[in-house]
């Protein structure tokens, strides 16, 4: 209850400050009659333009072509046996730049530094990275005998999970399932209406409710659903949450407890994560981890300038494996993660 | 923010503190924690780079004359250039004389254009503008639909129209002049920044417009891209400003820094959390004081200011003082407060918060409160207004009809009682004795509003306050008061 006395705290020194602003100096009024409510727009349907098919989209190879200066100098390096200064200078630069994070890099080198670089120092780095990626990284689609398979998603706000719920509904409608998608992001403003234009798309079955409707029973009704029609899969969506709030933790560890209850049960938990994002990714992994039992990271915006290194380390910390990962803008640029393709993108920063 | 970095230095400022001569060994050393803080704060390389060097320079080119410890000297040219490449120049903004002022918003993916778009105009509205949104996101499935949402719960009306993002944006700032609004805001697609077909689209956009502003939406976790982004933004649109949002992650929030020291350019707008009211000029000097633990008094007073009911305000403020404080009163002000916004954001910007109070301050949240509004709700009248009649079967009632225990009820109520009498403390005297933190805050706070509107910077009083009154403090400062220099920028106090 250290609640109660921070409340209590913040309405004494708020009441304080503000009686001696009062005393200290002559006030400017502020109008405080709540600005008349207009009324709300009407509500328009959809506004997608034609999405822009570009065939040869901004990936890993053109960015592997783009600008590989500094993997060029990691190649240069044709020693061969103990590494010096200044060639792990250049290997710690080119982690730090990935996001790889310090620790990570130290202990990186260090493995360097005790193994040398018996077949030369871009091999030697390469393989110490893609023994990083030691985790089994197989999706179960699955369920047991009478139950509905669930992949659940969380994340932080803005990474791309109804984006990437969307896309694999694609993928798994491809592949001659039934998707039952469910709409448990109530919180952002029209999330709802954007997982339904995907659900438009792909064919699948959609549940949804009003903004601010309870998440649970949103997958719940999903899972209902889904075993009515024999559904393959419930795609469950969750509202984009900091991973420093506990209370939004404990609301995610209910929805999941929802989603893993009667006929539902969760297969993937899927952490979505944005490439761009820095040393915060480990801290959110930790937390959605213990909140949500994680299964594997989605890497997303992986078609930019930013290069994901922080799912190094959070794999070596954590041991949770990437399973996806998002190059582009369309439901086919969502790729299994590959290990060694994403190093040697790695590298190239 | 900068949790670390600022840990980090107070533990750099331990050890050195107790050397003697700064030896040229001594300064690498220090320096190579100051770069390993802002590597894992996220800074980008380039700038931890030059953010050392500055450093560096700025500890060689001392006079050592002054009666400084060798590791002082590191510490408060740490925080000075800290403050200068956070502060520098900053953006005023004002407002075109031929009306409508146009904002163009831009940014990755996810940064969170849509509702920082919404956010500042809010802010605008609440500066007594009239403002428009104009939505021309086609890309993203339901972008404009979540526009037009958070138009309508901020009652500001929102144009867009289903043909090609140049002509939405064109005809939404025609649209606005004729409707007689005055400041018209962009919303665009999120986009890569090496998209060259949406680069050349949001140029188009902007040639279309000639925007007023042009900010760059940055997210505060964002890694070493950071300077990537911002470069690449600011070479196809000429940035005038940027926004950071999500400042409420716990992100150390070196993206700020990163995209500060490559463009060159303020940032403008911090936004702190989910709801609109979150959401704020970003002031570079206090968040330099916030960087270094001091809390951030200042705005926190605005933002009482600015939602609640001054007058309301005051008169339970009185009735605190004269110790006839009830529950009532307290709730009347919780609600108060909770129009403020997130609680853990207020928090946050609380001066003379210790480490336990920060980590217990990020939980708290409207489920803990709704927990303590039942359980005053499950009084009744006469014992909100007279808690002191409450008794153990009072007690176990109000814990069964709340669905708490008798503990927690025990807990507000004792609580209650304290604070109730410190208020009545303060009433009579000066500055009461309060028992730790409590008082420290207040005194800090009550420095602060002193503080406010004069010459002192802010911030820079609550430093002071801090060092007489925290023996752990990581500032720089001696104790002596700050001094303003011509054009704005702060020098920390001269050291004794």
């Amino acid at each position: 209850m250290i609640v109660v006395w921070i409340v209590l705290a913040l309405v004494v020194v708020l009441a304080l400050v503000l009686v001696l602003a009062a005393r200290n100096r002559r006030r400017s009024r502020v109008a405080t009659t709540p600005p008349p409510r207009a009324a709300m727009p009407e509500v328009l349907v959809t506004e997608v333009a034609p999405r822009p098919e570009i065939d040869d989209g901004p990936g890993l190879d053109r960015r592997l072509a783009s600008s590989r200066s500094i993997f060029d100098r990691v190649r240069s390096i044709t020693s061969v046996g103990t590494l010096t200064k200044e060639q792990l200078d250049v290997v710690e630069e080119v982690l730090l730049r990935s996001d790889v994070g310090v620790s990570t890099t130290t202990a990186l080198l260090d493995e360097l530094r005790a193994n040398g670089a018996p077949e030369g120092v871009a091999s030697a780095i390469r393989q110490t990275l893609v023994s990083s990626f030691g985790a089994d990284r197989s999706v179960r689609t699955s369920a047991d005998e009478g139950r509905v398979p669930v992949w659940l998603f969380v994340g932080v706000n803005g990474v791309g999970k109804t984006t990437t719920i969307g896309k694999l509904a694609w993928h798994e409608t491809q592949a001659g399932r039934t998707v039952v998608l469910a709409a448990g992001d109530t919180f952002r403003a029209a999330a709802a209406d954007q997982l339904q234009l995907w659900a438009d798309r792909t064919g699948a079955d959609i549940v949804r409710a009003g903004e601010g409707a309870d998440p649970g029973s949103v997958i719940h009704d999903a899972l209902g659903r889904a075993q009515a029609r024999h559904a393959d899969l419930v795609l469950a969506d969750t509202a984009g949450r900091r991973a420093n709030s506990t209370n939004l933790l404990d609301e995610l560890a209910k929805i999941r407890r929802v989603a893993d209850r009667g006929p539902g049960q969760v297969v993937e938990t899927f952490m979505v994560l944005d490439a761009t994002t820095g040393q915060n990714a480990l801290s959110q992994a930790r937390e959605f981890l213990t909140a949500a039992q994680v299964t594997g990271i989605v890497l997303t915006k992986l078609d930019g300038t930013a290069r994901g290194g922080i799912v190094v380390a959070i794999e070596r910390e954590l041991g949770i494996p990437v399973k996806f990962v998002g190059v582009g803008e369309r439901a086919k640029d969502l790729l299994a993660f590959e290990p060694t393709e994403f190093v040697d993108s790695l590298l190239s920063a | 923010m900068f949790d670390s970095l600022s840990g980090r230095l107070e533990r750099l400022g331990a050890s050195l503190r107790s050397r003697g001569r700064l030896s040229d060994a001594d300064l690498d050393e220090a320096l190579a924690e100051v770069r390993s803080a802002l590597l894992e704060a996220d800074v980008e390389l380039s700038v931890v780079r030059a953010f050392l060097e500055a450093v560096a320079e700025r500890v060689r080119g001392e006079n050592v004359a002054q009666s400084l410890t060798p590791g002082q000297h590191v510490i408060k040219a740490v925080h000075e250039q800290l403050v200068e490449v956070l502060g520098g120049s900053a953006l005023k903004v004002t407002y075109a004389s031929r009306p409508p002022t146009v904002v163009l918003l831009a940014g990755l993916q996810g940064a969170g254009k849509t509702t920082t778009a919404a956010k500042l105009a809010a802010w605008f509205k609440a500066q007594g503008r009239q403002p428009y949104l104009v939505g021309t996101d086609l890309q993203r499935p339901a972008a404009v639909e979540q526009l037009r949402v958070l138009g309508g719960q901020i009652g500001v009306d929102v144009y867009s129209e289903a043909t090609d993002p140049v002509a939405v944006a064109r005809t939404g700032v025609a649209e606005a002049m004729r409707l007689g609004r005055d400041v018209v805001i962009i919303d665009t697609a999120g986009r890569l920044a090496i998209d060259e077909a949406l680069m050349a689209e949001v140029r188009a956009i902007s040639a279309a417009t000639a925007p007023h502003y042009t900010f760059l939406v940055i997210d505060a976790v964002t890694g070493q891209d950071a300077v990537h982004t911002a470069r690449s933004f600011h070479e196809s649109l000429e940035l005038s400003g940027i926004v950071v949002t999500k400042l409420d992650y716990d992100a150390r929030g070196g993206a700020v820094l990163s995209a500060r020291g490559v463009v060159g350019r303020p940032v403008v707008f911090a936004s702190t959390g989910e709801k609109i009211a979150d959401f704020d000029l970003f002031h570079p000097d206090r968040m330099a004081s916030r960087i270094l633990g001091m809390g951030d008094i200042l705005s926190l007073i605005e933002q009482a200011e600015r939602s609640m009911d001054p007058e309301a305000m005051a008169e339970s403020a009185q009735r605190m003082m004269t110790g006839a404080f009830t529950l009532d009163d307290f709730m009347a002000q919780l609600n108060q407060i909770r129009k403020m916004g997130s609680l853990g954001g207020l928090m946050r910007l609380m001066p003379g918060m210790t480490k336990e109070m920060r980590e217990a301050a990020k939980n708290v949240d409207d489920g803990q409160l709704n927990k303590i509004e039942a359980i005053i709700h499950s009084m009744t009248r006469h014992e909100r207004r007279d808690p002191g009649i409450i008794d153990g079967s009072r007690r176990s009632r109000i814990a069964k009809g709340s669905g708490s225990s008798v503990s927690a009820v025990n807990q507000l109520l004792k609580q209650f009682d304290q604070m109730k009498k410190m208020m009545k403390q303060m009433g009579g005297g000066a500055m009461p004795q309060m028992p730790g933190p409590m008082g420290k805050m207040a005194q800090m706070a009550a420095r602060g509003a002193a503080a406010r509107g004069d010459s002192l910077p802010p911030g820079f009083e609550a430093l002071a306050s801090g060092m007489r009154s925290g023996a752990a403090s990581p500032a720089p400062s001696g104790g002596a008061k700050g001094k303003k220099k011509k054009g704005g920028r702060v020098t920390p106090p001269k050291q004794r």
